[in-house]
C-alpha cells in the first residue's frame, strides 16, 4: 500500500508532447482514474508509473522514493491489461499462483493467497479449469487475481474491462469497486469511458492532449467542471453549451442565449459576478446538463415557450430536444412527459445547475448561484 | 418510400441456422430498429433484404411486391455500413456522384448537382464537398456515406451499425441527427444495432432478435415496460433489470425466506396462475426504492453516475441494483431499508423465462 506522486512529469516525441507538466498525487489506498480520449497521454502516464516507459523530465515517487532507477520488476507494482494475458496451458489456480512461484513463496503461503484471492473474486469454483473454458468476465477476474496475490504496493489497470460486453462491464464495475474497498490497494485505473470513471473512482484525473485538465471527486468534476472540455467529456447526454451574454435587468440578470434566441431571468448577483471578473459580458458560454433544463407543459412564470423536437425515450426517463430559436437544448424529463415532436412546451434553466465559461479560454468562471 | 415485409424467412449457413422462421413488418416511413447481440442474425437479415444473399425459404416483399427474383440494384434499397466504404482519393462530391453515375441510372449533370446540393445541405457537409475523403474526421466520413445513400433517394435505407465505430460523444450527436434526418426525409429506415440505447432513442419500433428468432416487436416503451421474456428484460435497459428467483406460496413470492419476500398485490394477485410455483421476478433499478419499506439489504457498492447513483445491494447472496438521486447519501457496507414499486414488477416463468402476463401473440403483434 502506498502513495504515488508525479512531479512535473514530461514526455515528448520529437517536438510533440505526450505528457506535459503533469503533477498528480495519488494517496495511499486511493482509487484514481485517469480519464480522457484516445491519445490524451493517460496510458503513457500509467506505463511511466509502472516503469514500462521512460520519462523525459520530472519525477515519479512511490512511497516518497524516486523510482527513476528502478526496473519495472523492482517497483512492486501489479499491472492488469485490457487483454487478459493468461497462460493457456495452466489452470486458473496455477495462473494465479504464478507470480508467487516466481518469487519462491512457500507452498502453504501460495495456497492461502490463491484461495483468498479466488474467494474475493468469486472464482473459487473455477480454480481447476483452464482459461479456454472461461468467459471473458471470468478471465479478467483471474487476471486481477494474479495481480492481487502479489499484494503489490499499487495496482495499475489499463482499460481492464474495455473488451467485455456492456452487461458484463456493468457487473464488473461494481465488482472492481468492491474488491478495491476490501483489499485497499492503491489503484490507478485508465479508461476513456466516463461512466466507468464516475462509477469507480475516489478521484478522477481528466487529461486531454497530454495536459491534466482537472482532478476531483466524481461529484466535483460533474457538478463543477473546470473547463468546457471536462464539462462535455463527463456526463451523458453531453452538457448543453450555448454561446450567450448577460445583461443587467430590473432586479434580475438577463441571460441571453445565442443571438437573442431567448432571454432568461437569473438572479441579479450573476451580472455583478461576471463584471467583477472583468470579463466581457457577451463572450460567455452557458452550460447546462439536460437535468438542469426544466420543462413545463403549461405556461409558467419564468419559463419561455419552446418547441419540442426529437424525443428519445430511454426507459426510466426521456431526453427531449427543445428548439429555442436557432439553439437546441436537450432536457431530461420523466418518461412520456412530452408527448410528441412538435409540441409546444415551456422551459427554463435551473440557475444552480447552470455553468458559465469564458468563450475565449473555455475556462469556467467559477460562478455558483 | 415503401414498406418491407418478411414472411417466414429461414437462412442456414452449412449447419448453422442464422435465421429461423423470421416474420417482420416494417411500415412505410417507419424507423425500425433490429436489436440483438452479436450473432443474432441482424446483418444476415439486412443482406437478405438488400438482395446480397437469398433466403433458403420464405419471401421478402418491398412496397407490396415480392422481390425474390430481383437483383440488388433493382430493389432500390441503400445500405450504410459500420465501416464507411468511401473512395479515399476522391473528393466528397465525387463520392456522392458515384452512385448516380451507374449505368442503371440516367441522370443529367444538372439533376446530379441538384441531388448532391440537397443531400449536402441536409447533412450539413456543404463545406466539405471539395475535400478529399481521407482528410475527414470519423463523424464527417459517416455523414458522407449516409449522403451517398441519400442522393439515390432509395425506397428503403438499410443501416448496419453505422455509429458503432465512433466515439461516445459523436455517437450521441449522430443519433439525434439520424432520427432527425429520417423524419425530414419521411423515409423507411431499417437500422441494425447491438446497442440498446440507440434502439430505444431512435426506433419508432424495435424488433429484438436473439439466435435467429424474433423475440418481441414493440415501441421502445412496450419493450422496456413489458418485456416478453428475461432475455429482452436484461438486454434492454441499463443497469440491466434485476432478476430474482422466487417460490410462490400463499400470495407471496419468497426469494429469501424471512428476508426477501414480496406480497402479491393487485392485478398480479388476481391473475396469478395457480399452477406456477417457481418464478423469476424482474424489477428495474429505478423501481427498487431505497430508504423506505420493510426489506433490508447490505450496500455492496455505490456507483456515481452524476445525475444519479447506482447502488448494489446484497440480501444474502442475491444482488440487486437500485438507482437513487445523486444527493442521497449511501454508505458502503451499511444496512439500508428498501421496497419495490409493486406496480412495475414483472414475473417470468422460471423455466422458459417468458413473461407470465404477456402472451406471445400480444407481444409480437402488439
Amino acid at each position: 500500500m502506498s502513495a504515488i506522486v508525479l512531479k512535473d512529469v514530461e514526455k515528448y516525441f520529437g517536438e510533440n508532447y505526450i505528457i506535459r507538466k503533469l503533477n498528480l498525487e495519488i494517496r495511499d489506498r486511493e482509487f484514481v482514474v485517469l480519464l480522457g480520449p484516445s491519445g490524451c497521454g493517460k496510458t503513457t502516464t500509467l506505463r511511466a508509473i509502472a516503469g514500462l516507459e521512460d520519462i523525459d523530465s520530472g519525477q515519479i515517487l512511490i512511497d516518497g522514493k524516486p523510482v527513476h532507477d528502478l526496473q519495472a520488476a523492482d517497483r512492486d507494482i501489479a499491472f492488469v491489461f485490457q487483454l487478459f494475458a493468461l497462460y493457456p496451458h495452466l489452470t486458473v489456480y496455477e495462473n494465479i499462483a504464478f507470480p508467487l512461484r516466481a518469487t519462491r513463496e512457500s507452498v502453504s503461503v501460495i495456497d492461502e493467497r490463491v484461495r483468498d484471492a479466488a474467494k474475493a473474486l468469486r472464482i473459487e469454483s473455477l480454480l481447476n479449469k483452464r482459461p479456454s473454458a472461461l468467459s471473458g468476465g471470468d478471465m479478467q477476474r483471474v487476471a486481477i487475481g494474479r495481480a492481487l496475490v502479489r499484494r503489490p504496493k499499487a495496482m495499475l489497470m489499463d482499460e481492464p474491462i474495455g473488451a467485455l460486453d456492456a452487461k458484463l462491464r456493468e457487473e464488473m464495475r461494481a465488482e472492481l469497486k468492491h474488491i478495491h474497498l476490501q483489499n485497499e490497494a492503491t489503484t490507478v485505473y485508465v479508461t476513456h469511458d466516463q461512466v466507468e470513471a464516475m462509477s469507480m473512482a475516489d478521484r478522477i484525473a481528466i487529461m486531454n492532449e497530454g495536459v491534466l485538465q482537472q482532478v476531483g471527486t466524481p461529484t466535483d468534476v460533474y457538478q463543477h467542471p473546470a473547463n468546457l472540455f471536462v464539462a462535455q467529456f463527463i456526463g451523458s447526454p453531453i452538457m448543453n453549451v450555448v454561446e450567450g451574454a448577460v445583461r443587467p435587468g430590473d432586479g434580475h440578470t438577463e441571460v441571453v442565449l445565442g443571438e437573442n434566441d431567448a432571454s432568461l431571468r437569473f438572479p441579479a448577483e450573476l451580472f455583478h459576478k461576471v463584471v467583477e471578473q472583468r470579463h466581457a459580458e457577451n463572450e460567455l458560454s452557458i452550460g447546462v446538463r439536460p437535468e438542469g433544463v426544466l420543462v413545463a407543459r403549461q405556461p409558467t412564470d419564468g419559463y419561455i415557450p419552446v418547441e419540442a423536437h426529437i424525443i428519445e425515450p430511454l426507459g426510466p426517463y426521456d431526453i427531449v430536444d427543445l428548439r429555442v430559436g436557432k439553439q437546441l437544448l436537450r432536457a431530461r424529463t420523466a418518461s412520456g412527459y412530452v408527448e410528441k415532436a412538435g409540441d409546444a412546451v415551456w422551459a427554463r434553466l435551473d440557475e444552480k445547475q447552470t455553468h458559465f465559461f469564458s468563450t475565449r479560454t473555455g475556462e469556467s468562471m467559477g460562478i455558483r448561484l | 418510400m415503401a414498406q418491407v415485409h418478411l414472411e417466414r424467412i429461414t437462412k442456414k449457413f452449412r449447419r448453422h441456422t442464422a435465421l429461423s422462421e423470421l416474420t417482420l413488418d416494417i411500415q412505410d416511413s417507419e424507423f425500425f430498429v433490429l436489436l440483438g447481440p452479436t450473432g443474432a442474425g441482424k446483418t444476415t437479415t439486412l443482406r437478405l433484404i438488400a438482395g446480397l444473399d437469398s433466403p433458403d425459404t420464405g419471401s421478402i416483399s418491398i412496397g407490396g411486391k415480392d422481390v425474390g427474383n430481383w437483383s440488388a440494384a433493382e430493389r432500390d434499397v441503400a445500405l450504410v455500413f459500420q465501416y464507411y466504404s468511401l473512395y479515399p482519393h476522391y473528393t466528397v462530391r465525387e463520392n456522392l456522384e458515384f452512385p448516380l453515375k451507374s449505368k442503371h441510372r440516367r441522370f443529367t449533370s444538372e439533376e446530379i448537382a441538384a441531388r448532391i446540393a440537397k443531400a449536402a445541405k441536409t447533412l450539413r457537409i456543404e463545406h466539405l464537398l471539395e475535400r478529399k475523403t481521407d482528410r475527414l474526421s470519423g463523424g464527417e466520413m459517416q455523414r458522407v456515406s449516409i449522403g451517398r445513400a441519400i442522393v439515390r433517394e432509395p425506397r428503403v435505407f438499410l443501416m448496419d451499425e453505422p455509429l458503432s465505430n465512433l466515439d461516445a460523444k459523436l455517437r450521441e450527436l449522430l443519433r439525434a441527427e439520424l432520427k432527425d434526418l429520417q423524419m425530414k426525409l419521411g423515409a423507411t429506415f431499417l437500422y441494425v444495432t447491438h446497442d440498446q440505447v440507440e434502439a430505444m432513442s431512435m426506433g419508432d419500433k424495435i424488433g429484438v432478435l436473439n439466435q435467429g428468432r424474433i423475440v418481441q416487436v414493440g415501441t421502445p416503451n412496450q419493450i422496456y415496460n413489458q418485456p416478453h421474456d428475461t432475455f429482452v428484460a436484461t438486454f434492454v435497459g441499463s443497469p440491466a433489470m434485476n432478476l430474482l428467483s422466487a417460490a410462490a406460496a400463499a400470495g407471496r413470492l419468497v426469494v429469501v425466506p424471512g428476508k426477501l419476500e414480496i406480497p402479491l398485490e393487485g392485478d398480479a394477485a388476481v391473475r396469478w396462475p395457480s399452477t406456477t410455483d417457481r418464478v423469476t421476478v424482474g424489477v428495474r433499478s429505478e423501481d427498487v426504492l431505497l430508504g423506505q419499506g420493510g426489506l433490508e439489504g447490505q450496500v455492496y457498492a455505490v456507483e456515481n453516475h452524476g445525475v444519479e447513483k447506482v447502488v448494489t445491494l446484497k440480501v444474502d447472496d442475491h444482488a440487486l441494483k437500485a438507482t437513487v438521486p445523486a444527493r442521497m447519501v449511501v454508505e458502503v457496507n451499511s444496512t439500508v431499508s428498501f421496497t419495490f414499486n409493486q406496480r412495475k414488477l414483472q414475473f417470468f416463468d422460471a423455466k422458459t423465462g417468458v413473461n407470465l402476463f404477456s402472451a406471445r401473440e400480444e407481444a409480437i403483434h402488439g
